[in-house]
């Protein structure tokens, strides 16, 4: 399984640009770290229900009011281009 | 006491003396601003500390709350409005938080002042401070080592004495290790047992916030303040409060404490393996009742622990766009290429390793391999734990494997600095609380004292019971007394 990791496909699918020392680096250290993993194909896991949570609550609900929360200049605040009250963004449609 | 002592003095201690007027808050701050001035320069715990706004809210402070006038030092993922909030990333350079953290919230309604911002491994990925963009922690025991992380600059700011207590997050372990390589006591709560809304998300399903002090008196004071249900962590569990203080002081009379087979392996250092085994015969001096327990599924805790969290933060950190917030790359070309040059430029190497790893395990067509089964072993781990506080009160283990590591030492080898945590990740992935105190020092040829910590967990709520034992443990030991001399960095 961990030969399969093509580290610079998925760097682009998580949008992050690495170098070729970066792509070679972790190919190796992430290819050990899926090595070590693979001692979970030992286990059986038949019938078992996948934990997405250590502590299983589902739809938890609270009454929908309307509380004080960002003006838009607060929101912007850190925004690293901003015009208008708005966030500027980079052109999304060509 | 001269004002150089005092802030090496409990929080428990400085109460007392706040609320008899010994000393003011303002004065308080004063001093700890002195020794924090002459001694992180070594250290280098603080990121950012705002003596005038702390000296501002000290002067309102009220001394009958119970936490009235206490400054505690803040992890650098916590909001605190109109501090900054970096993460120890770089992507957030400059980022000043526009709101609160609920703990934040409680913590000022209960009297205290956030004081300060504490160094890092970015986005608590690490487990020696080292992952930092800002700066190394050293541990003050000994400045060459490691102080453990990734709650690393709140650990060492308790233990050099520049911070009464800290909050900390521990995902995998990020308060309990680094509370050990520093001789203090750390605790990390049940998941949902403290609020994460204005916690920066790491992994949401792992992720809790807790107390890092010099006693465990101090750690239930700060969880009484913390703890309970929000509304704004759809999380957080709606269970009552109890004061964790009430339990301290009792005996451990009808206490079974179980000692899991698999937590004693080899690759454990025998000076670790023996404090925590003296400290099991204290325990049963102490009235408790010693059983041996298992844990089966012990061995696969890590391999779950990295493919699940390193999952959850490849998702939580896709919102550094360079958009709404943080760095942004300049002169791009497409939108791919912002985010792709935003990210490269923003995040340090261990963000970007997990952000692959975590991408990966949840691509098609390994999704079921990886993610899928980590979750269906996690709750195999979980139910382990389930079983073992059916005949148990709490298990004991040590908090980490070995005393704190050299600088360096484990950096380039990521699965070595992985395997570090591997007492402390269960803990997270099956949401029960635990505690780490010191239970005694190893000593190394340098001839410098290296505190070993002792974990002891305990099912889910029951943060009071493990309060009550580490607490009995600790009032009959001097472990958690001793003070690291803070010596000139050698060359």
């Amino acid at each position: 399984m961990a030969s399969q990791l093509d580290v610079a496909y998925v760097a682009q699918l998580a949008r992050l640009n690495l170098t070729a020392e970066e792509t070679k680096l972790f190919q190796k250290q992430l290819g050990d770290v899926l090595k070590y993993a693979e001692k979970l194909k030992e286990v059986n896991v038949e019938g078992v229900e996948a934990a997405a949570h250590a502590v299983p609550i589902f739809n938890v609900f609270r009454e929908d009011n309307a509380r004080d929360w960002f003006t838009a200049a607060e929101a912007l605040s850190n925004a690293p281009r901003k015009a208008n009250n708005l966030f500027i963004v980079t052109k999304v449609v060509e | 006491m001269t004002k150089r002592d005092l802030p090496a003095i409990s929080i428990v201690e400085l109460r007392d003396l706040l609320r008899r007027g010994e000393i003011s808050p303002a004065e308080t701050l004063q001093a700890l601003e002195e020794r924090i001035n002459a001694v992180d320069d070594k250290i280098g715990a603080y990121l950012e500390h705002d003596l005038a706004a702390a000296t501002a809210e000290a002067e309102k402070a009220d001394v009958t709350l119970p936490l009235g006038g206490i400054p505690i030092a803040i992890k650098d993922l916590i909001n605190v409005e109109a501090q900054q909030c970096t993460c120890g990333s770089k992507i957030l350079r400059g980022y000043r938080a526009p709101y609160s953290a609920t703990v934040i919230e409680k913590l000022r309604a209960h009297g205290a002042i956030p004081f300060g911002r504490m160094n890092m491994d970015e986005f608590a990925m690490g487990s020696s401070t080292e992952n930092s963009s800002a700066q190394i922690t050293r541990n003050p025991w000994d400045l060459s080592r490691v102080p453990g992380g990734s709650s690393g600059g709140s650990a060492a700011a308790v233990a050099a004495d520049i911070a009464f207590g800290a909050l900390g997050s521990d995902t995998g372990g990020s308060i309990r290790q680094p509370a050990a390589l520093s001789g203090i006591v750390g605790f990390k709560p049940s998941y949902g047992r403290v609020s994460r809304f204005g916690l920066v998300a790491f992994a949401s399903s792992l992720d809790q916030i807790g107390p890092l002090t010099k006693t465990v008196h101090d750690s239930a004071l700060l969880m009484n303040a913390i703890a309970g249900h929000d509304s704004l962590d759809s999380t957080s569990l709606n269970a009552p409060v109890p004061d964790y203080t009430k339990n301290l002081g009792r005996d451990l009379k009808g206490i079974r404490i179980g000692v899991p087979e698999e937590y004693m392996i080899e690759g454990v250092d025998p000076v670790v393996k023996n404090a925590v085994m003296a400290a099991v015969k204290q325990l049963s001096s102490l009235g408790a009742e010693v059983v041996e327990i298992s844990l089966p599924h012990t061995d696969y805790a890590i391999s779950v622990y990295y493919i699940l969290a390193t999952a959850e933060a490849s998702a939580n950190l896709a919102r550094f766009d360079g958009v709404r917030y943080g760095h942004r790359a300049e002169k791009v070309s497409s939108l791919f290429d912002h985010y792709a040059r935003t990210r490269a430029e923003g995040f340090g190497a261990e963000v970007k390793r997990r952000i692959i790893l975590g991408t990966y395990v949840l691509s098609s067509g390994y999704y079921d391999a990886y993610y899928l089964r980590a979750q269906k072993v996690r709750e195999l781990i979980r139910q382990d734990f389930a079983d073992a506080f059916e005949k148990v009160e709490a298990l004991v283990s040590p908090t980490a494997p070995s005393p704190a590591f050299k600088l360096g030492e484990k950096t380039n080898d990521p699965l070595q600095m992985y395997l570090t945590d591997i007492f402390t990740n269960a803990a997270n992935l099956a949401g029960i609380c635990g505690i780490s105190v010191p239970c005694g020092f190893a000593e190394p040829e340098s001839g410098k004292k290296l505190p070993i910590g002792l974990q002891l967990l305990g099912k889910s709520l029951d943060e009071s019971r493990i309060f009550q034992i580490a607490h009995a443990y600790e009032q009959s030991t001097d472990w958690h007394k001793a003070r690291p001399v803070i010596e000139p960095i050698a060359a």
